[in-house]
């Protein structure tokens, strides 16, 4: 047991293992290669349960770290290794475990699907670099599995290659995280430039008495665009509801829980470096708060039950980037684990509802889903009521710590609008609830609850979303923030007046949904006409892609144009003008040859005056 | 004092005097006795450097006789020529021998 | 430094080449150029006779005023179809004449001055070859044979040449 932190390194080694096995040879036999797969992750979970007693029965601010040298060039050193602290730990479990789920829910959702193999080869990569990210020791490596995870998430959200839609939102997750990752790749430059290393501990030595702005501030800027791409935060969130063309259990792994979580985990790793400039973190707090009033806003009217999701899981993101910005980090990673359970759980059910209604996803086509499947139901409206934030499920503790921590750091613009993003939260949930589960559409009634091997998933993240949460709260002593904090980061006591606006703010969330979609007391196509223009706006998601659209044939185009001018013009300038000049010069010289004999006796008697002239000049010259 | 320089100042004004005459004249002859002018100039000049710097050998004035030896041949097959042309073309004027050219 | 003879004589006789030269190239008259170029001839030949060259000057005075100026006329007879006194007038075509104006007088000018500003052997000494012409004949049947030999050959192909040219060819 001494030594589990000494093999820890297996714990991402073994699902690549798993992937090239898979692909290399296992891919004819799709069970065993999904054996394969769940059976990697199932090691890596074991052993990520190991390493974490061995962290957590150990003192807060140990680390274990150990590496090997990658690539060494004049200039630029990238280690590949382990660090294993707290925060890596608490990160292995929830990747492991919602991943171990997520591949055992896939063996019922993806059955049938014949690129079943190479789903389970992309899951295994996934997962290990996903594994590889996390428990990486210097920015070089963080960037090279952050690649890596990209390039999955192109892979399963285009998984189902023959739709254009799914070609189109790969292409774009990939290329608008490209962006981002464009601005963090030339912030860790910019370190390594600065400081000559890369390694999060040494790099934490020399940052700590490092007060030049002018340099620590692009840094900051630069290293947040990485976490504004990858957790799709304004203005690079465009990606994140198109990447729902993937597979179900795809959107529950990387793009609720693990992915897009990376982006958060960076901000955590690298707080030491944004908490000394404190416009950076203003800028992180703005746009965090941002993103989660203007994703929830785009919620509200949204009808695909996975789209609703997604916009969902945006506000959440921009929740917990905000908390990093304000200081809180603690609460931010607080939030985002258990954000990973409940989301997951979330769109797992969700998963198993579409898979029952034979691919539909449109809400108002659903309806009294409660009555023929009770599994799906109970553990949906668990995992919303967890994402509402009712007490005492896990969502409660986390987004109220988030709330405390704006209230208590002097942040009220923020608290306030992070209470009303609260309650739009917990309104779009639950119009989904009762429009979908219950309501009074009957199309539910020919669905059937989904096999066991997709429900026993449901009911473990289930019974973690209301369990833990208690690791944060006052129950514990708030053991979770003991583990989990850095220099800089503020705990506050828990507010008891706090705790309860928030949790009567998701209740009248909660009724308000009731009153609109259950009981119709309030219509809502009523309210739709009123507000026309406002739900055309929100409907249309800000008009947000539009406008990039427009932007990229503006510069793309543009440029393409410039460049056809520039080819046509100057480069077959240059060509057809060599040849013109040829031409002229041999026209204008042809004179020269008059056939007049004393013609040509004066060129070459002007040839030997001038061979004369230069002669005399370099004898006197060597004369003189 | 006569010293070289006056004689090789005779050489090089005769030389140019004849290059004068080849370039402005327009009969086939003036141009043939003013290149006859020139090749006396160098004469002129092999005699007179062979007569103060090496007055030990004979050379120059050895190679001043290939000179009169070879103007004498030149001369001649370039007269028959005139005058073969002038059998054709009934004139000896230069400028109207240009078939050669663009 | 007095003034002798051999410096008088020379300023004369070399006025009187350039003058001749001068004749040659500027008289509109052909013959008359034929007779000023036979003039500089014999001022040429004169020049050697004061470089000691004595057979050279003789040689000059039998082939150069002797053969090469007759047949100069006579070619001169052979083509004039005009106005004697017109035949020699200057080249229409300005180019070539200004040209070669100017590159006379450059050419002039340039090895004027590079001879005049020259450090050169300043005296006429004592003749050191008395027997120029043995001498001639040693170095000729000597080292340059083959180039005397030449020679010979050389001036073989120009007659047999010149007949060829001259008589043209035969009316079938």
């Amino acid at each position: 047991m001494e030594n589990i932190l000494q093999v820890s390194w297996i714990i991402p080694v073994l699902p690549f293992i798993a992937f090239a096995c898979i692909g290399l040879l296992l891919h004819r036999w799709p069970k065993v290669s999904a054996a394969v797969s769940i059976l990697s992750i199932g090691a890596s979970f074991i052993l990520s349960v190991l390493v974490a007693l061995k962290v957590f029965a150990g003192d807060p601010g140990q680390v274990f770290e150990m590496s090997v040298r990658w690539l060494s060039m004049p200039g630029l050193k990238v280690n590949m290794g382990i660090m294993i602290d707290p925060l890596t730990a608490v990160m292995l479990i929830v990747v492991t475990t919602v991943a171990l789920l997520v591949q055992i829910y896939s063996l019922g959702y993806m059955d049938k699907d014949p690129g079943f193999a190479s789903y389970y080869a992309y899951q295994s990569v996934f997962a290990g670099s996903m594994l590889g990210l996390v428990v990486a020791s210097n920015f070089g490596q963080i960037f090279v599995f952050w690649e890596l995870v990209g390039m999955c998430s192109y892979l399963l959200i285009g998984f189902w290659f023959g739709k254009p839609s799914a070609r189109d939102a790969a292409i774009k997750a990939f290329v608008t995280n490209r962006v981002g990752d464009f601005g963090f790749l030339l912030g860790i430059l910019f370190l390594t430039i600065v400081f000559g290393t890369l390694n999060y501990s040494e790099l934490a030595v020399k940052i700590a008495g490092y007060d030049n702005m002018a340099v620590l501030l692009p840094i900051s800027i630069l290293l947040f665009f990485g976490p504004m791409g990858k957790s799709a935060q304004f203005p690079l969130h465009v990606w994140l509801p198109d990447a729902m063309e993937g597979p179900t259990p795809v959107s529950a792994l990387i793009h609720a829980a693990t992915m897009v979580a990376a982006g958060v985990y960076l901000i955590a790793r690298a707080f030491f470096i944004f908490s000394q400039a404190p416009q950076a973190m203003i800028l992180i707090a703005t746009i965090g708060g941002f993103t989660a009033l203007f994703a929830a806003s785009i919620a509200l009217v949204q009808n695909d039950i996975k789209r609703i999701l997604a916009y969902s899981t945006l506000s959440q993101l921009g929740y917990m980037v905000m908390a990093m910005g304000i200081g809180a980090m603690t609460a931010g990673m607080f939030h985002l684990m258990t954000h990973a359970f409940f989301k997951s759980l979330l769109f797992l059910g969700a998963g198993s509802v579409i898979h029952a209604m034979h691919e539909e996803q449109d809400i108002w086509k659903m309806g009294q889903l409660s009555k023929k499947m009770p599994v799906t139901t109970w553990t949906f409206v668990i995992g919303a009521l967890a994402l509402a934030g009712i007490p005492p499920l896990s969502g409660f503790w986390s987004k109220d710590e988030i709330l405390l921590g704006a209230y208590a750091g002097g942040y009220t613009g923020l608290y306030i609008l992070g209470s009303l993003v609260a309650f739009m939260t917990a309104f779009y949930m639950f119009r989904l609830i009762f429009t979908a589960f219950f309501g009074s559409n009957t199309h539910g009634h020919h669905a059937h609850e989904s096999a066991p091997v997709m429900t026993f998933p449901l009911l473990i993240l289930a019974v973690l979303s209301i369990i833990a949460g208690f690791v944060g709260s006052p129950f514990m002593n708030n053991i979770f923030g003991h583990y989990i904090t850095a220099p800089g980061v503020a705990h506050h006591e828990a507010n008891g007046m706090i705790m309860t606006i928030s949790s009567l703010i998701a209740a009248a969330g909660i009724f308000l949904a009731w009153v609109i979609y259950q009981k119709k007391i309030v219509s809502a196509e009523n309210l739709k006409q009123r507000f026309e223009a406002v739900y055309n706006v929100l409907y249309n998601r800000f008009y947000v892609d539009q406008v990039y659209q427009r932007l990229i044939l503006i510069f793309v185009d543009g440029s393409a144009r410039l460049l056809e001018w520039f080819d046509l013009n100057i480069v077959n300038g240059v060509v057809n003008g060599l040849a013109q000049f040829t031409g002229w010069s041999g026209r204008t010289l042809r004179y020269t040859e008059d056939g007049q004999v004393q013609t040509y006796a004066l060129y070459m008697f002007a040839g030997v005056l001038i061979i004369l002239i230069s002669a005399m000049c370099a004898v006197f010259t060597a004369l003189a | 004092m006569i010293g070289l320089n006056h004689y090789l100042l005779l050489s090089s004004i005769l030389f140019g005097i004849g290059i004068y005459g080849v370039f402005s004249k327009r009969s086939a002859v003036a141009i043939l006795m003013s290149i006859e002018l020139m090749l006396n100039a160098v004469n002129i000049n092999f005699v007179a450097i062979n007569r103060f710097i090496h007055p030990g050998n004979t050379i120059g004035q050895l190679f001043a006789i290939f000179v009169i030896v070879v103007a004498a041949a030149e001369v001649s097959v370039g007269l028959a020529l005139i005058i073969s042309i002038y059998r054709q073309k009934k004139s000896v004027n230069l400028s109207d021998f240009n078939i050669m050219k663009w | 430094m007095s003034i002798t003879v051999n410096d008088v004589v020379f300023v004369c006789v070399s006025g009187v080449t350039v003058l001749s030269a001068l004749g040659v190239v500027f008289s509109r008259n052909i013959i008359h150029s034929a007779l000023a170029l036979i003039l500089a001839f014999l001022g040429v030949a004169v020049t050697f006779f004061q470089l000691g060259a004595g057979f050279i000057g003789l040689v000059q005075i039998l082939v150069y005023a002797g053969a090469i100026s007759v047949l100069i006329i006579f070619a001169v007879m052979l083509v004039m179809n005009v106005d004697a006194a017109r035949t020699n007038k200057a080249n229409p075509n300005g180019w070539t004449f200004i040209w070669g104006t100017l590159l006379a007088l450059v050419i002039i000018a340039v090895l004027g001055t590079t001879i005049m500003y020259s450090d050169l052997v300043p005296a006429l000494g004592e003749l050191p070859v008395a027997d120029a012409v043995g001498a001639l004949a040693g170095l000729m049947l000597g080292n340059y044979v083959v180039a005397f030999e030449a020679a010979a050959i050389l001036l073989l192909v120009a007659v047999v040449g010149a007949i060829i040219l001259a008589r043209g060819v035969e009316e079938k």
